[in-house]
């Protein structure tokens, strides 16, 4: 603790014997369509690791002594043996946090919940009030969220996280969400939003202005180790001081991913094949994956700054977060798309429209949901000037050929 | 995860001459360098960058006192045994180790 001489971020950059934190999304289903999804989630995958495969993966989890997985989606609890898992895991010592958004937290549910020391709940809430939460998440969400909230409290689960999206539309909310939690004794969560899955297609109009993050950096100092981030604003510490937190870039290195069909990801934000790094049900299982695999030994190896390497800023914010960069368009070794110095927009501008890359998986739902957020909508209604049809005011006598359902 | 008022009063401050033990919900996991502890009943994770430090956290319970477990991992020059006390303190004002009945 106090008496090393290398200091512990160092030994991290090169890679645990197992990670820190993993995320496991444990379906692609979700009742919800947020605008900014991560995973691009919707649609069950047929390939879902079934309960035994999962239940293997839990086992392998307990000897490598990774202490809790953060469990995630898609909507985790509308798979049937979400609890089962839930059960299992906590059994075998893999303390359990799950992210939510609340459709199955019912009384009965947070009862069950309040009795458990090793699973903790992340209710996601990306707006303090319905109309700014629900403009990305959807009609009918803002208010799930708080029933489960009030659920949880009333069942006395103290410091429950509620975990936020940082956007444009939600910055100016901040001390809002603090009362929330404090409200009903919970833990506010901020995290950075990434152009990663459905959050590519949003970023633009999304992501928090430069004049936003001073704002945030700004709230996060002042409110400091009462809130937690997920150590996601390390570029943010370019302004001046760190965050609390490890402020490093902990992909492949302290965390990792395993998606809904087993795939093992560099990190959430990072569902493409450039970071995919093997399967679960390949021989070695899970551990074969964090020990042996080629692109983690390469993530975990001494990184260059690039074109960041001269900038003042670089031993602070360690140029930032790669699928940020990745997804915007930009080069692994270059400024973060946010970067505080301006680089960013700086190199973003230089990136030709349509060229960055898409998310190797979709599994968005293909028709729209009844409780769909509604940007969708606006953002795809044609110009003025070219929704007139040529054959306006014609009706045909009856449906031309091919037209039914 | 609820907590009682009595939990929430904290530990008792740490004494070099008393037993103590590594908390029964705290678990080790050796790394290159050194350990990483995590309580399942505060969520808090730790770490202890020092091979020594994580013998001493690790037997602890074999030994009569703090200091005396120290000494028996070889921690005798003065200074390091003192930083070593201080943090054993830190570890015991976290709840990752507790003071062990007698």
């Amino acid at each position: 603790m106090t008496t090393a001489v290398l200091p512990l971020v160092d030994h991290f950059a090169l890679g645990l014997q197992s990670p820190i934190c993993l995320t496991w999304e444990l379906t692609y289903a979700c009742n919800l369509a947020c605008a900014h999804c991560l995973s691009s989630s919707g649609r069950r995958d047929p390939r879902e690791l079934t309960t035994a495969e999962c239940k293997a993966v839990i086992d392998e989890l307990e000897r490598m002594q990774v202490f809790y997985v953060n469990i995630g989606g898609g909507e985790p609890t509308v798979r049937p043996d979400f609890w089962e898992l839930v059960d299992y895991a906590t059994a075998h010592k893999v303390g359990v946090k799950f992210s939510t958004n609340g459709i199955k937290i019912d009384q009965a549910a947070a009862e069950r919940l309040a009795a458990s020391d090793y699973v903790d709940v992340q209710i996601s809430l990306d707006g303090a009030t319905a109309e700014v939460n629900d403009y990305v998440r959807g009609r009918g969400s803002f208010d799930t969220a708080i029933r489960a909230m009030e659920n949880l409290a009333a069942a006395g689960f103290v410091g429950f996280k509620i975990s936020v999206v940082c956007t444009r539309q939600n910055i100016d909310q901040l001390d809002a969400f603090k009362a929330i939690a404090d409200r009903y004794r919970a833990q506010l969560r901020l995290t950075r939003l990434r152009p990663s899955g459905r959050g590519a297609d949003v970023w633009d109009e999304l992501h928090p202005t430069a004049a936003q993050q001073r704002a945030l950096y700004d709230w996060l100092v002042r409110n400091g180790e009462n809130v937690l981030t997920g150590d996601s604003f390390f570029h943010l510490a370019a302004y001046g001081e760190a965050l609390p937190g490890l402020n490093l870039c902990g992909a492949g290195r302290v965390v990792c991913l395993i998606d809904p069909v087993g795939d093992v990801y560099a990190c959430p934000f990072a569902i493409h094949e450039s970071f995919l790094a093997g399967n679960v049900r390949s021989p070695g299982g899970f551990a074969g994956v964090w020990r042996d695999s080629e692109l983690f030994a390469e993530l975990r190896k001494p990184q260059s700054g690039g074109a960041c390497a001269s900038c003042s800023a670089f031993d602070s914010c360690r140029g930032g977060c790669m699928a940020a960069k990745f997804f915007t368009g930009l080069p692994l070794d270059g400024p973060d798309p946010e970067c505080v110095k301006g680089f960013g927009e700086i190199a973003l501008s230089k990136v030709e429209p349509g060229r960055s890359p898409k998310p190797s998986e979709d599994h968005s739902h293909t028709g729209k949901l009844r409780n769909g957020p509604v940007m969708l909508t606006l953002r795809t209604r044609p110009k003025r000037d070219c929704d007139e049809n040529p054959l306006a005011g014609m009706t045909p006598a009856r449906e031309p050929v091919g037209a039914g359902r | 995860m609820s907590v009682s008022p009595i939990e929430a009063a904290g530990p008792a401050p740490f004494g070099p001459d008393l037993p103590y033990e590594l908390h029964p919900a705290v678990e080790v996991r050796p790394e290159p360098f050194g350990a990483l502890l995590y309580s399942f009943k505060t969520r808090r994770l730790s770490f202890l960058k020092d091979p020594d430090l994580v013998t001493v956290v690790r037997t602890l319970a074999d030994h009569p006192t703090a200091s005396a477990a120290c000494r028996a991992a070889g921690i005798i020059d003065p200074i390091r045994l003192t930083m070593f006390e201080r943090a054993l303190a830190t570890l015991a004002s976290t709840e990752t180790i507790r003071e062990r009945p007698s």
